[in-house]
């Protein structure tokens, strides 16, 4: 009986292990696209999407219009996300941050986009269908986007400040601030916040150069209360952290929603810094890709695009919505400045240079 | 009921009967086991001798001993003593707010001590990261011990980020793994023997130096492994509560499986950090059983 | 105990203490139950009273998917594990049989194995086995509540199994052995003397096994599929877009339902006749039945 057990635990190791082997890095294999008809939908929706980004009232109206079901579940990492899919989870639309849909795209694990299904693809403003991760585009179309830059108390650090990273990585600055500063617990992020502040790319993968960054970083520390990518703008709206580095969307409702919103501004510092662009693709493992082709359609829809936006007040590559005056004042005017700013970069994947960045990081920290 | 002659035939089958029933009630979780645990654990452990494609993918075809070696550099084993000595202290601390806590517990009456155990428990069911945002508004520079410090008329005072916090945060978070052991220890110890040793005019100190902490030896093992374990791996506390201003190796483990996408030397990692907490909980069992 | 001045200090000293460290304990439970009804979206600053986080919560369809997920998983996976763990306790504890030695290894690894690897192993696990059940039987399965419940599963046993094993192990053979003396089979002695006085290590256990899969983010994270987004999960994502009392109201309501189980599993335990009087004073018990002559009463053997 005992040897029985044990040679089934043997054969189902070895079964699993050769499974494992042979399929090596298979992913999807692109497949040839499927064919559907604007508006057409086969069946219910599963949505795979960050949280608190899309408003349940515009899914539940999708929902009417159209007689589906939409099932949304939520990630809060694109990397979790990936690994998810390549196991096999079966969701029809996923937002996957730039760089993430330039993985998925060599790893063709996402359907090429069907553009008889998705006309609004149109309203796309033009730089926003020409993305280095996506030329075309032709797997994903642009969802939202945003900055990551500066949220500063103006009462605390003066009105005439220096627009530039040295608000958190110079520690001659940043230890007089009561409370410090919060910098992005991201490798990317703070490394590429580090290198624009030293003057080159953040998709630099020259070693001296990450070095040098790490160093900074190293030096700034004192100053630094905390790393820390979510709550950024709480810390800086309750006082805790005089300057916060942080993603536009959430720094700008933080403010908003503050008691004193006229104390803090959100800058994209001189030297440069991220733009980052969140867009809907549709995995090849997707089994109800023309309901997901519609629903692509919908949020691009001028209206639409634009109640996308006024809900989480992240850029709105639509410009279809800015042109007809549809999206709020106020994000319209924060998001202009971005429209010219100098030096900014889209992050890019850095291949094998990934671990580098972590580990620079980490040991930026020790 | 002399009526059977035990013979060692009779013996050695009834032992085997024995043996085959103990088999047979342990199967069905042992079949789980193996099955849900021990086969995945197998294939991360395939995985740790993989290599890492550009794009992030496991390569199995590229066998290599990489990660493995890379676990010897400088800032692994750097993180890796931050995170034990971290692990020691809380552990440490933990045990020294626990055992009058749990000794307290332990001498009332058995009605009180079920109420006052539940009473340890119930905060517990709350959500974690509820509780932990919780103590970065009570730590904070306008929290509760801040305003605390300004009403005794000293400054604003911010505990947050802090390695105070960290460990604060820590020793909370693992109080009733201490607690509830050192209870079940201290609760079924023989006080008879305390009172032998009162009779030969020890004074408290000595009795409890002498009777009650040997024999309370067991729980104090017990509630170190389970809080020493877990320590060692923790990060979302230190994170939210410590800033996030050092890397500990449960963070770092995290950011080989997701941000650096290096599955290989995340298995390694964690392969690594399960053979110290192997060893630390043989290391913690011999030492336990010998002051028995 | 004697009455000496030095023993009554020393116990004051004591239970001044045991009242700091149940401040500490619920310092910040009050505090998230004070901000539940806080008007105001910020955590940290106060407003005014209101019930409106409690009236969302239950309006949020979202929510209340979470926190049906959640609670499904955590009642299934904790009957399970339960089961499962209090075989192998009783197995491992009680018997001797080849491949013990293993089965009390593989049985603490998963308490000591960190989180996220854990839950890649799993992930990796049910993609292999996922393939080879699609290409031997033509089955199409995906990751799904289904699979969030084994995870749970098999970390739990463990953690059920370490908690009734310290129970089984405070109590000797005798009273099984008196049992099977008097003719009792072996299941009448599993139901009427080991299983009472095991109950409330079965119970600590199972309350334990709750507890973490309620709790559990990152597993359930990696081995979630369409439409299973359990509510530390949800939580979890919350806290990214930003941190409301919408939060602290859920947190509450779970809080109060766990206090409720744990009323009723409470009372479970002070009904029920001989096993009641057993838990009560096992020692006394114990003395009465081996004072009656039962033969085996020393050096319990397994």
């Amino acid at each position: 009986m005992q040897k029985v057990v044990r040679i089934i635990a043997m054969l189902s190791v070895i079964s699993l292990v050769l499974a494992a082997c042979g399929d090596g890095d298979e992913g999807g294999d692109g497949g040839d696209g499927v064919d559907c008809e604007v508006d057409q939908v086969d069946g219910d929706l599963n949505f795979y999407n960050w949280s608190e980004y899309i408003d349940p009232e515009l899914v539940t109206a999708f929902e009417e219009q159209y007689g589906i079901t939409v099932t949304s579940d939520f990630y809060e990492s694109n990397e979790a996300m990936l690994a998810q899919l390549q196991a096999g989870a079966n969701w029809d639309l996923i937002v996957p941050s730039d760089y993430m849909v330039g993985i998925m795209i060599s790893e063709e694990l996402l359907l090429p986009l069907d553009k008889d299904a998705v006309p609004n693809l149109e309203n796309l403003a033009p730089r926003f269908r020409e993305l280095p991760y996506d030329p075309g585009p032709e797997y994903s179309a642009a969802y939202q986007y945003g900055t990551t830059g500066l949220g500063v108390n103006v009462s605390i650090v003066g009105e005439d400040f220096d627009p530039s990273w040295a608000l958190i990585f110079d520690p001659t600055l940043t230890t007089t601030y009561p409370g410090g500063v919060s910098v992005l617990n991201d490798p990317r992020e703070t490394m590429g916040a580090a290198l624009k502040y030293l003057g080159y790319s953040l998709n630099d993968t020259d070693l001296e150069h990450l070095q040098e960054a790490a160093d900074l970083i190293a030096a700034a520390k004192d100053g630094i209360a905390t790393f820390d990518s979510d709550q950024y703008d709480e810390a800086l709206v309750n006082g805790e952290v005089a300057v916060s580095h942080g993603f536009s969307g959430n720094m700008i409702v933080g403010i908003g929603e503050a008691d004193n919103p006229d104390d803090f501004t959100y800058i994209l510092p001189k030297e440069g810094a991220t733009i980052w662009i969140d867009n809907m693709a549709v995995p090849e493992s997707a089994e109800h890709p023309c309901s997901a082709f519609t629903f692509m359609n919908y949020l691009l829809d001028a209206e639409n695009g634009a109640a996308l936006t006024n809900w989480n007040y992240y850029g709105s590559p639509n410009q279809a919505s800015i042109d007809e005056g549809l999206i709020e004042q106020e994000v319209v005017d924060f998001y202009a400045e971005t429209d010219t700013a100098e030096g900014l970069e889209v992050i890019e994947d850095t291949g094998d240079y990934e671990i580098n960045f972590t580990d620079y990081l980490a040991t930026a920290k020790s | 009921m002399s009526d059977v002659r035990v013979t060692p035939e009779l013996e050695a089958a009834a032992e085997r009967a024995e043996a085959r029933r103990g088999f047979v009630l342990s199967l069905p979780p042992y079949i789980y086991l193996v099955l849900f645990f021990a086969l995945p654990l197998v294939l991360v452990f395939v995985y740790s001798f993989a290599s890492r494609s550009s794009t992030g993918q496991t390569v199995l075809q590229d066998w290599n001993l990489e990660s493995y070696r890379r676990l010897f550099s400088p800032l692994v084993l750097e993180i890796f003593v931050r995170s034990f000595l971290l692990a020691l202290v809380t552990t440490l601390v933990c045990l020294l707010v626990s055992y009058p806590f749990a000794y307290y517990i332990a001498t009332r009456g058995p009605r009180v001590r079920s109420v006052l155990l539940v009473l340890v428990m119930i905060p517990f069911w709350s959500n974690f990261l509820v509780r932990t945002y919780a103590w970065r508004v009570i730590l904070g520079s306008d929290g509760l011990v801040s305003q605390v410090s300004q009403a005794l008329g000293g400054e604003p005072i911010r505990v947050l980020f802090t390695n105070s916090a960290v460990l604060i945060g820590l020793v909370y978070g693992f109080l009733p793994f201490m607690v509830l052991p050192l209870y079940a220890a201290i609760e079924r110890l023989d006080w008879s023997l305390v009172e032998a040793a009162r009779d030969l005019y020890a004074n408290g100190w000595t009795a409890f130096r002498k009777v009650t902490l040997p024999l309370s030896m067991p729980g104090v093992v017990a509630g170190s492994i389970l809080v020493f374990i877990p320590s060692l791996g923790a990060y979302v506390t230190p994170a939210i509560l410590g800033g996030a201003r050092t890397v500990l190796m449960g963070d770092y483990i995290v950011s080989q499986f997701l941000a650096a996408r290096n599955w290989p030397f995340g298995s390694a990692l964690s392969f690594a950090i399960m053979f110290v907490m192997l060893l630390a909980t043989v290391v913690y069992f011999r030492a336990g059983a010998k002051s028995l | 105990m004697s009455e000496s001045t030095n023993t009554r200090g020393v116990s004051r000293i004591l239970g001044l203490n045991a009242w700091m460290v149940y401040v500490f304990l619920y310092a910040p439970i009050a505090l998230l139950i004070v901000f539940s009804f806080n008007d105001n979206n910020n955590v940290a600053i106060w407003t005014e009273a209101s019930f409106r986080w409690y009236g969302e919560m239950f309006q949020n369809a979202q929510v209340m998917g979470a926190l049906r997920n959640s609670l499904l998983v955590a009642f299934v996976s904790t009957i399970v594990s339960t089961i499962l763990g209090t075989m192998l306790a009783i197995a491992l504890e009680r018997y001797r049989f080849r491949g013990r030695g293993a089965l009390d290894g593989l049985a603490y690894l998963p308490i000591i194995i960190p989180d996220v690897t854990m839950a890649v192993m799993l992930l990796i696990f049910f993609f292999q086995a996922f393939g080879i059940l699609g290409s031997l039987l033509g089955l199409s399965l995906t990751t799904g509540i289904p699979t969030i419940i084994l995870a749970h599963i098999a970390f739990n046993i463990s953690f059920v199994a370490v908690v009734v094993r310290a129970r089984l192990a405070q109590f000797d053979n005798a009273l099984q052995e008196v049992a099977a003396d008097l003719y009792a089979t072996r299941w009448a002695t599993f139901r009427r003397v080991t299983f009472p006085l095991i109950l409330p290590g079965v119970a600590g256990g199972a309350l334990l096994a709750l507890t973490l899969s309620l709790d559990d983010v990152v597993v359930t994270q990696f081995v979630s599929g369409v439409g299973s987004t359990t509510l530390p999960v949800y939580v979890f994502g919350l806290v990214r877009r930003g941190v409301t009392p919408l939060i602290n109201a859920v947190s509450v309501v779970m809080l109060a339902a766990s206090m409720v189980l744990v009323g009723i599993s409470l009372g479970f335990q002070r009904g029920g006749g001989v096993g009641a009087q057993i838990l009560a004073d096992p020692e006394a018990l114990r003395e009465e039945i081996t004072a009656g002559g039962a033969p085996h009463a020393e050096g319990a053997t397994t």
